[in-house]
């Protein structure tokens, strides 16, 4: 089976993906109150009958809060989005957080399941620190897979191919939360965010056991042409991956989707499809750039027309 | 004889484990060392509020550590006013104080409780001795100050009136924390800790006046209604200075400088964030996370034992006694147990999970090659060694870095998912190391083919 033979058509398939997903990025990513700063307030109503979006919003504007949108989120229940309200005064705002104001004005029994407010610096400096953290844990799974396979030869590039996958695989979780915005109004939020670190975690991870047979198997065959070898390490660790990944860890988290609770569906999608582009990513876009690299093929991609486009 | 010593030393540890999950555990006792033993819930899954202040300073200003320390200190002991058990609170940063409520459903009561700034007060308590003042440390009292209509001292005169108790009465407030400046910890010439505190030029001449009239009587120091000390007024105090003595070590006497000194907040704080979780949404989470929990792990066992067979089992073993001992530890830590941290705890099941599908995936490879069924356990476990190690470091260095930006910024959630999945990568080491291979030596080790001329079948046994 020569899978490294068609890495070209799996640098296409990413790059389907993830372009699209740019463009949607690039257009505004949906930042949950997290990022921005704002209010978020769940309530339900007892009686299954929600009040028509509109009232709720004419409600928001009379006590002051100007900016609220308001969407249905399951039969009775209703999610409301409004700034921070810092000019509003105390007794106003417990009214609404209470539930009490929304009770009154529709005559039903009114429970509030969440209610969420951040403000905008603290939004901001999420975002900015996530970014660091990011950098970092990039920076040092670099260094570190650098040091782990130092007895091989340009053992750098080992470090530097996982972290080109693993930016593949943010690219992807963020193209799907972009995607997911617009389609079924999903938000990026701290939780998102920590799906997107989890990615990144066992990204890494799974990169350095296909890796790992690369350095055993190097060590084994000393004579063979690198792309067989690697051909030949990514088939020895395939049986490997599809049963880590699909069999156990991806069944769990389908299962978490499809069985767990409202706030963690979405959780378990980004990480369903995350961690499986991690380990798609391992074999057709880590293992695939290091022969990329190792034969040093953009020499040729311009001389012959430049039909296949460089890897992202 | 080394298996062995192996082998007890597993059963040992999950005994241990399973002591600690039993269920309305009675905790540790160890002479004077006490901890309570129990799952700790975090506000997504029992409902509550979460309540994140920072300085309110300008942001170039820089905050002292001290200050914030002492802020937190006083905020922690208003949120303990609210008689809820389990609050947390916590500085994250610089400049931020995260206050976790659980069972509190309005976060305006909350906010309200925390932003509530000290009320001090030197209450005139003329008319009782010493002793009987000592008896009221620590005590709630009512005092004039602030009640309607307080115009003329509702001075106590003791003798003629019926008896009421101490607390009962209601005291003359002869000065508040507005008449004082500031309060320090100073040594007397005996080597003896004592506080000095220094009035206002309009709060030194009523000091002066009220102890001038009450030498012999005692003065008490109350905070929000509690007293917190009842010095005996040995002179007329000039100057507007005065010294509290009394038996303090400098630690006391520096906690009631602070209380002094800060019956407010040292620094003004408000509230950026709020987080409130109503208890129905909470338990919902987490049942339906449990019962998830439970189908996954159903798939998984499934699918571990039809596919690998024999090492399949030993496999789920493993799992369990790892699931076993990672529960122990969240328990005994503690770790608090969030949404995104019961996700961690999944996803590291992932992990040693796949620890094991590594070591399998050699073993049937060298099986295959033809080696005997002993050196395939060794060397199936010494190649899968290396990835098993080097992915979980890479693990470990990325949890690292979650929880440090997490802690940095206040954002909870991700502390709690960063630790729980150290801890879950931690055990599922562990039990690669030991359990799996233990297990394996010893389960395959006693497989003796029925008829010793012919081969084990491998087919039967590990599904090749």
């Amino acid at each position: 089976m020569n899978i490294l033979g068609k890495r070209y058509l799996f640098f296409a398939i990413s790059l389907a993906i993830i372009i699209p997903g740019m463009i949607l990025t690039a257009m505004g990513l949906p930042l949950a109150i997290d990022f921005t700063g704002g209010s978020l307030l769940e309530i339900r109503f007892a009686s299954g009958n929600i009040p028509p979006a509109a009232e709720v919003v004419a409600l928001f504007n009379e006590m002051g809060v100007k900016d609220a949108t308001v969407q249905p989120t399951s039969q009775d229940t209703l999610l409301a989005r409004f700034s921070f309200m810092e000019d509003i005064d105390d007794a106003t705002r417990a009214q609404i957080t209470s539930g009490a104001v929304f009770a009154q004005r529709f005559n039903d029994e009114v429970t509030v399941l969440r209610f969420d407010s951040v403000g905008a610096s603290v939004g901001k400096e999420v975002a900015g620190r996530a970014a660091i953290a990011v950098g970092i844990a990039a920076a040092i799974v670099i260094i570190f897979i650098a040091y782990s396979f130092r007895g091989l030869s340009h053992a750098f590039r080992y470090g530097v191919c996982a972290i080109i996958a693993m930016i593949h695989d943010v690219a992807i979780v963020v193209s799907l939360g972009a995607i997911g915005g617009r389609l079924f109004g999903w938000q990026i939020d701290a939780l998102f965010l920590t799906a997107l670190l989890t990615v990144i975690g066992f990204s890494v991870q799974d990169k350095i056991v296909v890796f790992d047979r690369i350095r055993e198997n190097s060590n084994l065959y000393r004579k063979l042409n690198f792309e067989t070898l690697v051909n030949h390490s990514i088939i020895q660790s395939l049986q490997r991956s599809i049963n880590t990944q699909l069999m156990t860890v991806e069944f769990m988290l389908l299962a978490l989707a499809l069985f767990g609770g409202v706030t963690l569906r979405e959780f378990a999608i980004i990480l369903l499809v995350g961690l499986f582009s991690g380990t798609y990513s391992s074999i057709f876009i880590a293992a695939s750039i290091l022969v990329v690299w190792e034969n040093q093929e953009w020499k040729k991609w311009f001389r012959r027309g430049g039909a296949t486009p460089a890897p992202a | 004889m080394k298996r062995y010593r192996t082998l007890i030393f597993i059963a040992l540890i999950v005994v241990l484990a399973a002591l600690i999950n039993i269920p309305n555990n009675p905790g540790i006792k160890i002479g004077s060392y006490e901890r309570p033993i129990k799952t700790h819930l975090g506000l997504d899954l029992v409902g509550g509020v979460q309540v994140l202040l920072e300085a309110d300073l300008p942001e170039t200003t820089e905050v002292s550590s001290e200050a914030m320390s002492t802020a937190r200190q006083i905020v922690e002991s208003r949120v303990n006013g609210l008689g809820v058990s389990e609050t947390n609170v916590q500085r994250v940063g610089d400049r931020r104080i995260v206050v976790e409520l659980p069972g509190i459903e309005d976060p305006e009561q909350a906010i309200a409780t925390v932003k509530s700034t000290g009320l001090l007060e030197f209450v005139d308590m003329s008319g009782i001795t010493q002793q009987e003042a000592l008896t009221l440390e620590g005590q709630v009292i009512k005092t004039d100050y602030g009640l309607e209509g307080a115009t003329t001292p509702i001075s106590p005169t003791g003798e003629s009136q019926a008896p009421v108790s101490l607390t009962e009465r209601v005291w003359h407030t002869a000065l508040t924390g507005a008449d004082l400046k500031t309060a320090t910890v100073s040594t007397t010439s005996t080597g003896k800790y004592e506080v000095a505190i220094t009035f206002t030029e309009e709060g030194g001449k009523k000091f002066a006046e009220f102890t001038g009239q009450h030498v012999g009587d005692v003065l008490a120091i109350v905070l929000d209604k509690v007293v917190i000390s009842v010095p005996t007024i040995q002179d007329r105090i000039e100057e507007g200075r005065g010294v509290i003595t009394g038996n303090f070590t400098y630690d006391t006497a520096n906690q009631l400088a602070i209380q002094l000194r800060y019956g407010a907040l040292p620094i003004p704080l408000k509230v950026v964030e709020t987080r409130t979780i109503g208890p129905s949404l909470g338990q919902d989470s987490l049942q339906k996370s449990l019962i998830a929990g439970a189908i996954g792990a159903a798939i998984v066992i499934l699918f571990m034992g039809l596919y690998y067979r024999l090492p399949g089992l030993i496999a789920i073993v493993a799992i369990l006694i790892y699931a076993l001992i990672t529960f122990a530890l969240y328990r005994f830590i503690p770790v608090t147990l969030t949404l995104p941290g019961i996700a961690g705890f999944l996803l590291s099941t992932g992990s040693a999970l796949d620890a094991n599908i590594l070591i399998f995936e050699r073993l049937k490879e060298e099986l295959r090659s033809g080696k005997r069924l002993q050196q395939a356990i060794d060397q199936g476990w010494q190649r899968a060694w290396p990835s098993i190690r080097d992915s979980n470091i890479a693990t470990l260095l990325t949890c690292f870095v979650l929880a440090i930006f997490g802690s940095q910024s206040g954002a909870t959630i991700v502390i709690g998912f960063a630790f729980t999945l150290a801890v879950g990568v931690f055990v599922s080491l562990f039990t690669a190391i030991t359990v799996t291979r233990t297990l394996l030596n010893l389960v395959l080790g006693s497989i003796k083919p029925v008829d010793p001329s012919q081969p084990l079948d491998l087919a039967k046994w590990f599904g090749i």
